[in-house]
């Protein structure tokens, strides 16, 4: 789960990592109150959106009075930035900066640690830099039952970052950034950049927060952000029943189990020339609960023309799928046409609950891929 | 010869009381696993499809000496039941739970490495190892496997079966397939079980199935190559839509890898025939087979 930057921020504050003066707010109105308290000459307006590259966007924009201030977060406010609606901006004193500093926390997958990442070439080219200066960035393996250790500290001061005045400071919000990241089960806490500003100070000027998706039941505080935070309606609806779900564009509802077998299952749509509405794993051992869930969800996407199920029975029981989807059917009284693709364990018991319903059951997944795309195509035709 | 599991493996199950664990350890023992017991802490004493009950994993291996282990424990309870198996020194754990915290996983990991790797640990969120016609640790669907000389290695649970089912179709049978797991943090990579293939006299060839993300694809190319293993590829996920970015320290960690571009070309560059479709994975590995018979 993404957190918008104005809630990275206070969980910032709450573990004492400096950021900026300011305030999250949604009226124009709103922000120019907060500008006239700030007591700074510059101020920044910045979009509350969770997709990158908004400063490009022209979702950040700097304003030096309460009026300005108030003018240019209209204009923020009315924005839409790749496709989303900017809500919320967060009004902050603008920083002095002197030099921008990149730190984040992340997981390492390769050595199954976590990692601390560190540069004094901070911004947005920080990726860039990875890839053709890779000595400019510092990583850090941290051990979880060890934590930082002191040597730690010297690969950083002795390789990187060299001004003795900041040094107890970017201590201090490297040790918090740490302990926040597992504490809140993070897999991505990032300050890029972390500016040191005119008065010797480390303000973290832009946040970045990623939770772990499978510690929700155990991060409740976290969790309560989950409403605010999804933007997609059928996406948000699908995360509070616990199913993954990506909405795509297309016009062919697809449900299968294993994100596996479901990516080749869009690979495979793609290949015949048709076009996948959404991603949907119903997981292992899914019930016919959360298979008519599922369909439910799908369904409610208005563009969605056919539908293509690919079970593979394993964990998942066949006959279970095809109860779900009989009842599916049954309730919602569905009209739509459906591809139904159903091998592995209880194969034969669900072939035959399915054939008794009078839907259309098929064994191999590249014939039955074709049939659903003709029918979308046909039905788009018709 | 069989790798990590065979016949006569004594196996326990973690988690034998819950509805999965009992519905899978009745088609393991069917498929012949030597289940030997079962833990669910509260509920020793009591049995499961004949098989005795034990409160703790250490009680259970004094008793019946078995030395590997099954996990179907809710997401919850799963880090508890991982760490007690570490600390039991199974030599082989298969976590089947899905949704582990990915910082339990890398506790889990860090715990086996202090504790001198002596458990391999298959998983989390997998379909396990099963080694055809000799046992299973798993929950895939037994019939679709036939033994043969092909070791299918997958990060995928149904794609999995899906290949399986169609190699044993065409005539190819397994001497082993292990699915590794789909969360970011798993016991065992491709490149780390690569080693213990090319040393087992049952293995001709592999057949890896990977997909988009993390860079094991990348990895055990790199090591089939230093093995001089023949192989074969298919890579899920190449009209994903690229996913919700990670901030930049993804990109920082894993530069230009990760992509299926990048995994089609890490294997192409070691040799490694890359399928397009599952048909096609049969065909080029029929092919490389016969090759090496010629």
């Amino acid at each position: 789960m993404n957190l918008y930057e104005y809630q990275a921020k206070e969980l910032f504050r709450h573990y004492g990592i400096p950021i900026p003066a300011g305030e999250v707010v949604e009226t124009p109105g709103q922000a120019k109150e907060v500008a006239q308290n700030l007591n700074s000459k510059g101020v920044a307006i910045k979009a509350q959106v969770l997709v990158g590259g908004r400063g490009k966007a022209g979702g950040i924009k700097v304003a030096f009075s309460p009026s300005e201030v108030e003018q240019k977060a209209e204009e923020i406010l009315g924005m839409k930035i790749k496709g989303m609606a900017v809500k919320k901006v967060l009004v902050e004193e603008a920083l002095q900066i002197v030099k921008e500093l990149y730190l984040g926390v992340t997981i390492d997958r390769s050595k199954r640690q976590m990692v601390i990442l560190l540069s004094d070439s901070g911004g947005i080219d920080i990726e860039e830099i990875a890839l053709t200066e890779p000595e400019k960035i510092i990583k850090l393996n941290i051990n979880p039952y060890l934590g930082i250790m002191q040597y730690h500290w010297f690969k950083i001061f002795s390789h990187l970052i060299t001004q003795p005045e900041v040094k107890r400071p970017l201590i201090n919000i490297i040790k918090a950034l740490v302990c926040l990241f597992q504490d809140k089960d993070a897999i991505l806490a990032e300050i890029n950049p972390l500016v040191l500003t005119k008065e010797g100070k480390l303000i973290a000027a832009d946040a970045k927060i990623v939770i772990d998706d499978n510690s929700l039941f155990r991060q409740k505080e976290v969790a309560k952000y989950q409403e605010l935070v999804e933007e997609d309606l059928l996406e948000l609806k699908a995360k509070q029943k616990g199913i993954p779900y990506v909405h795509l564009n297309g016009n062919i509802g697809i449900i299968g189990n294993g994100a596996g077998l479901v990516m080749t299952t869009l690979d495979l749509v793609a290949r015949e020339g048709g076009s996948p509405a959404n991603f949907l794993d119903v997981g292992g051992g899914a019930s016919a609960d959360k298979v008519k869930e599922a369909v439910e969800l799908v369904c409610e996407d208005k563009k969605v023309l056919a539908l293509f199920f690919n079970i593979f029975g394993g964990i998942t029981r066949c006959d279970e799928v095809a109860r779900g989807i009989v009842e599916a059917f049954r309730k919602l009284d569905l009209k739509m046409p459906a591809v139904i693709r159903l091998a592995g364990t209880r194969e034969e018991e669900g072939r035959q609950i399915l054939e008794a319903a009078g839907l259309m059951v098929e064994r191999e997944m590249e014939l039955a891929a074709r049939k659903v795309v003709n029918i979308a195509r046909e039905r788009v035709g018709g | 010869m069989a790798i990590l599991l065979n016949k006569d493996t004594k196996v326990l199950v973690q988690g034998i009381t819950g509805k999965e664990g009992r519905f899978h350890t009745k088609l393991m023992l069917d498929y012949g696993t030597r289940i030997v017991a079962g833990v669910t802490p509260g509920k020793g004493g009591e049995s499961v499809e004949g098989i005795p009950v034990f409160d703790t994993v250490e009680e259970a291996v004094e008793k019946t000496s078995a030395s590997a282990s099954i996990i179907f424990v809710p997401a919850h309870f799963a880090f508890e039941a991982a760490i007690e198996g570490i600390e039991a020194e199974l030599e082989l754990m298969v976590i089947i739970t899905d949704g582990i915290p990915v910082l339990d996983m890398i506790k889990i990991m860090s715990c086996c490495s202090c504790r001198g790797k002596k458990t391999t640990i298959i998983g989390p969120n997998c379909p396990g190892i099963i080694i055809p016609g000799e046992s299973k640790l798993g929950i895939m669907p037994g019939h679709i496997f036939t033994p043969g000389e092909v070791a299918v290695l997958s990060r995928s649970g149904t794609l999995t079966y899906e290949v399986v089912d169609q190699l044993t179709k065409a005539g190819i049978g397994q001497s082993v397939c292990i699915g590794v797991g789909g969360d970011p943090i798993v016991g065992s990579k491709f490149a780390e079980l690569l080693p213990l293939l090319k040393a087992d006299t049952a293995t001709k060839a592999v057949v890896i199935i990977g997909e988009i993300g993390g860079e094991d694809e990348e990895e055990a190319a790199e090591v089939l190559k230093q093995l001089n293993l023949p192989a074969t590829a298919f890579i899920a996920g190449k009209t994903a839509p690229p996913g919700k970015r990670m901030g930049h320290a993804g990109a920082i960690i894993s530069g230009r890898k990760g992509t299926a571009e990048a995994k089609i070309r890490a294997f192409q560059k070691a040799n490694i025939p890359v399928a397009d479709s599952i048909p096609q994975l049969v065909d080029l590995t029929k092919e490389i087979l016969n090759y090496n018979k010629n």
